[in-house]
């Protein structure tokens, strides 16, 4: 047991300064959101005069996207290192040690967790100098910081999960816009109520990532709601385990293969 | 420049032409971003945020489809030329570029072909953005003559995005430099009316867009699709401008380019 922690330990240690020595893998997720929702915060502030909007603040109510967004981020950045590792033939010797393929993954994820924290801290700090106050207070904002750490370990093991399967960094990166659609077509930018288009509401409703920003959302501008975090925790915790076994099936497969 | 000096020119421009809109139509990684961006846009600000023409002082006869029908049209035509600009960058780096400068008796031909592939890509998204358009009921104003007019406009951008995307490429020429050729054209797009008329707007972002002269096309294209020719000529002009300043710049690069042995 020890020994599969020292592996996980030494994995992660190496996920993460070799993330965090990358300038591209770091800025990007930190300044793409925060411009993204401010831009379209000013663009959609009228939005609020619409009748039901649930704030008078639109940064406020678009404050959830970056979270969700550098989340997605994580994806990509976790599945090009692993298909950078595949690529250059590191993950082959490590095939030739007692290296369990548990700690490989779990080992690779906390990497992307760490980022996925220092990421969500940023946001926070973000929210804080623009002037966003979180209805739920620093509880709330722990409360985030914890949700958007274990969706950002979600979305990673499903980059792992699609590194291990195509074994190339441009697949991973092939497969951002799709990744993007998820995004954007969810309760992003309106509440589910007030979109007007029926199909679109719909897709809205099945699609995850809507419960995720809401749930994220609930924290900062309606106070403590349990529907909406149990949803948004319930949604990550499943996208987390299904990627899970789908990343250790991908995993028994690429070993096998070498 | 006449006779053999012509058919020269227009030999290396098609050919960096041909070569440039085949890459970037039959690779994969490079078409289905391409063909995929502007159709999410599209999608999730025509079906998502048409509510907003219920606000007071939202005043769109064509609806909302068509209202982000114009801004999908043109970001697509300002990333069209951006991605190119990629190309070119990567042409460099893998050392194409070097090879095709030398053999070019005419440089400024190749940016003249990158130039014409930019336009090719675009015409083929914004045919397709067309088609979807219609066929999920956008409404056009007047006889529909004055589309063609936001076509022009889309093509002026797609140029200007383009030549300065290419200025950055050939300073740079790392394909590193992206983020640096993408990020001033997002933020030009995004700083306009995107999702509301500009009355609507209020604030810095309101301070901005009246100074940017992407809200003239927009404004202009907008009108177009509504039958009118409001801010026409200004639209025109300032696309126009933008188009030369930015082929200075192109240029003024491709000669960094050379002097650097690149």
């Amino acid at each position: 047991m020890s020994r599969t922690r020292t592996q996980i330990g030494n994995l992660a240690r190496r996920s993460v300064l070799r993330t965090l020595r990358q300038p591209s893998y770091v800025i990007p997720p930190l300044v793409f959101p925060t411009l993204l929702v401010t831009v379209n915060a000013a663009g959609l502030r009228p939005s609020t005069l619409l009748h039901g909007f649930p704030t008078h603040s639109f940064l406020a109510f678009a404050l959830a996207v970056p979270f969700v967004q550098g989340a997605l981020f994580s994806t990509m950045n976790a599945g090009t290192e692993l298909a950078r590792d595949i690529q250059s033939g590191f993950l082959n010797r490590l095939a030739l040690t007692p290296m369990r393929g548990s700690a490989l993954l779990l080992g690779h994820v906390a990497g992307v967790m760490v980022l996925g924290f220092v990421q969500s801290v940023f946001y926070v700090c973000y929210a804080l100098v623009v002037g966003v106050r979180f209805q739920t207070g620093a509880a709330g904002a722990f409360v985030i910081l914890v949700l958007a750490s274990l969706i950002a370990a979600a979305f990673g093991m499903l980059g792992a999960f699609l590194a291990l399967r195509t074994g190339s960094g441009e697949s991973i990166q092939a497969t951002f816009p799709f990744l993007f659609v998820f995004l954007f077509i969810s309760s992003m930018n309106t509440p589910r109520n007030l979109i007007a288009v029926h199909w679109f509401r719909l897709a809205a409703t099945v699609n995850p990532v809507s419960y995720l920003i809401e749930g994220v959302r609930s924290l900062i501008i309606s106070g403590w709601d349990g529907q909406a975090l149990g949803l948004a925790f319930a949604v990550a915790a499943a996208i987390g385990a299904a990627s899970v076994g789908l990343a250790a099936w991908a995993l028994a497969g690429r070993l096998a293969r070498t | 420049m006449r006779g053999a000096g012509l058919r020269s020119y227009r030999s290396v421009a098609l050919g960096v032409a041909w070569r440039t809109a085949h890459n970037a139509l039959t690779t994969p990684n490079i078409v289905i971003p391409t063909l995929a961006f502007p159709f999410f846009f599209f999608t999730a600000f025509a079906g998502g945020l048409s509510q907003l023409e219920r606000l007071p002082g939202f005043h769109f006869a064509q609806g909302y489809t068509a209202f982000q029908f114009v801004f999908v049209t043109l970001q697509a035509a300002a990333f069209g030329g951006v991605f190119t600009g990629f190309g070119i960058a990567r042409d460099f780096e893998h050392g194409f570029a070097r090879r095709l400068l030398l053999a070019a008796p005419n440089r400024s031909a190749v940016v003249v072909g990158y130039a014409l592939a930019a336009v090719a890509r675009w015409a083929l998204v914004a045919a397709l953005l067309t088609a979807v358009a219609f066929a999920v009921g956008m409404q056009v104003g007047g006889g529909g003559v004055e589309l063609p007019g936001l076509y022009g406009l889309a093509i002026l951008l797609n140029c200007a995005a383009l030549l300065w995307s290419t200025g950055v490429a050939m300073r740079l020429r790392t394909i590193q430099a992206g983020p640096a050729m993408q990020m001033p054209v997002f933020l030009a797009l995004f700083f306009a009316p995107v999702y509301v008329p500009l009355p609507l707007l209020s604030g810095w972002i309101h301070a901005v867009a009246r100074v940017n002269p992407v809200t003239y096309l927009l404004e202009a294209g907008r009108s177009f699709v509504s039958g009118g020719t409001v801010h026409a000529g200004v639209a025109f002009g300032a696309a126009a401008a933008l188009a030369c300043l930015f082929a200075v710049w192109a240029l003024r690069g491709l000669r960094r380019a050379e002097a650097a042995g690149a």
